[in-house]
């Protein structure tokens, strides 16, 4: 599925949007013209009105450690599922959004990007909010870990258990994503 | 029968290796995969409560049934994003 995707190579989110925007035309939207159209990054299908997006860096500093750089792991072809999961939720949620995500692993350096999410649909509101339930939902159930090696030492973050079925961890992060 | 089992991240450092291949009763489950590993390596048995697990890279629980030939993933919290 081009909409998700964990990836080595840096991120690149007009590039991302662009798929996006090629993305499974809406069956309301008749008469599009040829793809090529929508090559611009700032541009929409005639039907959207608005992008949001969010992009995760890297930080030089984390509970008081300067951070050197990080290592992120990823258990891919779950990692796969997982995002695709979140893709499917954010479009049962908000039917009228269209999502997109990468993440990247491998060694990042302080100030690169891990993580692009771009949803696009005919209003911000529901745009705003489906991205922010997608990065929320990233941290709780996408098989990734970062490595942070910071002046000193090196450590595993560990956040949440990943459980793609607990109901609760879903919720929250809805209503932080509809706050 | 033979599963292989995958470690991520913490748990792939306090095992030395994130990949191995162990031999398992016919009527094995997640559970009794993890179990033999952490008598294997005690150091895991920290992540009892906190680990996730799947089966041919799907979601899985402790109490599902593991087949000859499956991949049996055990991973600790997450932190991407």
């Amino acid at each position: 599925m081009a909409q998700v995707a964990v990836t080595s190579e840096p991120l690149d989110l007009h590039a991302m949007i662009r798929e996006l925007v090629r993305l499974k035309p809406d069956t309301t939207y008749e008469g599009l013209k040829p793809d090529t159209t929508y090559d611009e990054p700032a541009h929409g299908r005639p039907g959207d009105g608005a992008i949001a997006t969010f992009t995760g860096l890297v930080r030089d500093h984390n509970q008081g450690r300067r951070v050197r750089f990080l290592e992120y792991e990823a258990y891919e072809p779950l990692a796969l599922r997982a995002l695709a999961r979140i893709v499917d939720e954010a479009q049962a949620a908000w039917p009228a959004v269209r999502l997109a995500m990468q993440h990247r692993i491998g060694r990042l350096e302080v100030g690169e990007g891990s993580i692009i999410v771009a949803a696009m649909s005919p209003h911000r509101a529901d745009a705003f909010a489906a991205c922010r339930y997608a990065i929320e939902r990233v941290k709780q159930i996408v098989p990734i870990w970062k490595r942070e090696h910071f002046e000193g030492g090196e450590v595993w973050l560990e956040g949440a258990t990943a459980d793609p079925d607990d109901e609760t961890a879903r919720r929250a992060a809805y209503r932080t994503a509809c706050a | 029968m033979r599963v292989t089992v995958r470690l991520f991240a913490r748990l792939r450092d306090l095992a030395g290796t994130g990949e191995l291949v162990r031999e398992v009763p016919d009527s094995a489950t997640v559970h009794t995969v993890w179990s033999s590993l952490k008598a294997e390596m005690p150091a895991l048995a920290q992540y009892e409560r906190t680990i996730s697990v799947a089966v041919n890279a799907e979601y899985a629980r402790m109490a599902a049934a593991v087949h000859d030939g499956d991949e049996v993933a055990f991973m600790p919290p997450v932190s991407g994003g």
